[in-house]
């Protein structure tokens, strides 16, 4: 499959054979990693981060040198760029002068999009707003896969703020492709949205939704995301939820052999108690997004096919 | 005899038919009529046959622009279009909606890119009910969210 010039934006725009070329090469990508040290030699990598985001910014950008390829990064492009009144479209098209691959985060939805329009390189969407993440997605099936060999027959809970959730909204779009058991795990006021809910009916996928672990009984994968204050009018409404949705050792109980996931970073929902247990693969699951952006920016490039 | 007409014949311009009861100020508006030069007829709640009812809008001297037919397939989608020249229908079009609305809208979500920078975009998922999905944020928007958008 030729990927060349592709724009990687949101999950949305992939087929189930996209996704499952870029698991399959990312996957090729972790094998060969000795072997495929100069494979972008000579290309340069953008990174243009108008918020802050650390560990993504990082992620990409060891997967670009992985691949001995360079690295220029915009790490303030807010104050750099937008603070002067430069739109992000004049943004784009001059650090397309510079770089052969540009990736982007933005606090605005529809962003990368935008950008998209804007170059004729290809852009990668880290991020824009409450919208995709779409490497976050196709890392986090990436990890499910590795863990399990397979994801069709899998049963999948995703757990905490499933309303305005970015991760979940896009996994659970993804795992539309599959044929998975789906579990929805939220407080009744951070219900997973009626649109994909009713996406997911439309795919066949089947799903049940719950307000607390004690409910979830077996799953083969528990994902994590944090609850945020901000979502609670009522700041003892905040409190009372929080502690139902903690991961603690006594909880596992409740989880048997079930893996833990989590797009990092974490506060208080997963005790680092767990981390050393069995379940835990949340750190694994980070590692895993070097291998699937490696794959990725080798893909749009043009340099693997 | 003749029954009289409702609403009276225009000699050239455009009569917008079978517009849902209820919406033909929402038409009036979006054209902007309210100050325009030569005649504007609204009529509501015609009888068009026993059991249903519609809305008429006619306008004189004017031809719509396809921004504007589209702008209407929006929010009156079951009405159709009748070009008036000297008293007569020259043409009757169908309002159709384009899979792609550029423009006449913008986003809801005020954290949208193409509310602050580019010309907004709208892919039409459904034709009914009309849900379109912005180009940029992917939001869905659909009924009033609609209107609420439209440049009026
Ligand atoms: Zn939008």
């Amino acid at each position: 499959m030729n990927m060349k010039d592709r724009d990687i934006i949101s999950i949305r725009d992939m087929k189930k054979e996209d996704i499952e070329y870029i698991l399959e090469k990312s996957e090729e990508m972790e094998k060969n990693m000795e072997k495929n040290r100069n494979l972008l030699n000579g290309y340069v990598l953008s990174t243009l981060f108008f918020e802050p985001s650390t560990r993504t910014r990082l992620s990409f950008e060891s997967a670009m040198k992985r691949l001995g390829g360079e690295v220029i990064t915009v790490a303030e492009a807010k104050t750099s760029s937008a603070a002067k009144g430069e739109t992000l479209t004049d943004t784009v098209k001059t650090v397309e002068q510079y770089s052969d691959v540009i990736v982007i985060r933005h606090p605005n939805e529809g962003a990368a999009r935008l950008a998209a329009e804007a170059v004729e390189i290809p852009i990668i969407n880290a991020g824009d707003g409450a919208n995709q993440h779409p490497t976050q997605t196709l890392l986090d099936l990436y990890t499910i896969k590795k863990e399990y060999g397979k994801i069709d027959g899998l049963t999948i809970a995703l757990m905490g703020d499933l309303k305005y959730g970015r991760t979940v909204h896009s996994l659970a779009t993804a795992l539309g492709y599959y044929n998975v058991n789906l579990i929805f795990v939220s407080p009744e006021e951070l219900k997973m949205p009626s649109e994909i809910k009713k996406y997911l009916k439309s795919r066949g996928i089947s799903y049940r939704e719950i307000s607390s672990i004690e409910e979830i009984g077996e799953t083969d994968i528990l994902y994590v995301t944090r609850i945020q204050k901000e979502r609670f009018p009522d700041p003892t409404e905040y409190e009372k939820v929080r502690g139902t949705y903690k991961i603690l050792p006594e909880t596992l109980k409740l989880l048997g052999n079930a893996k833990i996931m989590h797009p990092l970073p974490r506060v208080d929902e997963i005790s680092p108690k767990i981390d050393r247990t069995e379940n835990a693969i949340y750190f694994k699951q980070a590692r895993n997004g070097i291998p699937v952006r490696m794959a990725i920016l080798s893909l749009v490039l043009g340099v693997i096919e | 005899m003749k029954k009289e007409l409702k609403v009276s014949a225009i000699k050239d311009g455009t009569v917008i038919d079978h517009i849902s009861p209820g919406k033909a100020m929402d038409v009036v508006r979006i054209l902007k009529l309210e100050d325009y030069d030569n005649s504007v007829t609204i009529a509501m709640n015609v009888r068009s046959s026993l059991f249903e009812k519609k809305d008429i809008v006619k306008i004189e001297n004017r031809e719509l622009s396809e921004e504007e037919v589209n702008e209407i397939a929006l929010i009156a989608p079951e009405s159709t279009i009748n070009i008036i020249k000297n008293y007569e229908v020259v043409e009757k079009r169908k309002i159709e909606l384009p899979d792609l609305i550029k423009g006449i809208l913008s986003c809801m979500n005020p954290n949208c890119i193409s509310r602050r920078e580019g010309t907004p975009k709208f892919i039409v998922e459904k034709k009914k009910p009309i849900t379109i999905r912005c180009y940029y944020c992917e939001r869905l928007m659909e009924g009033d969210e609609i209107l609420k958008r439209l440049r009026i």
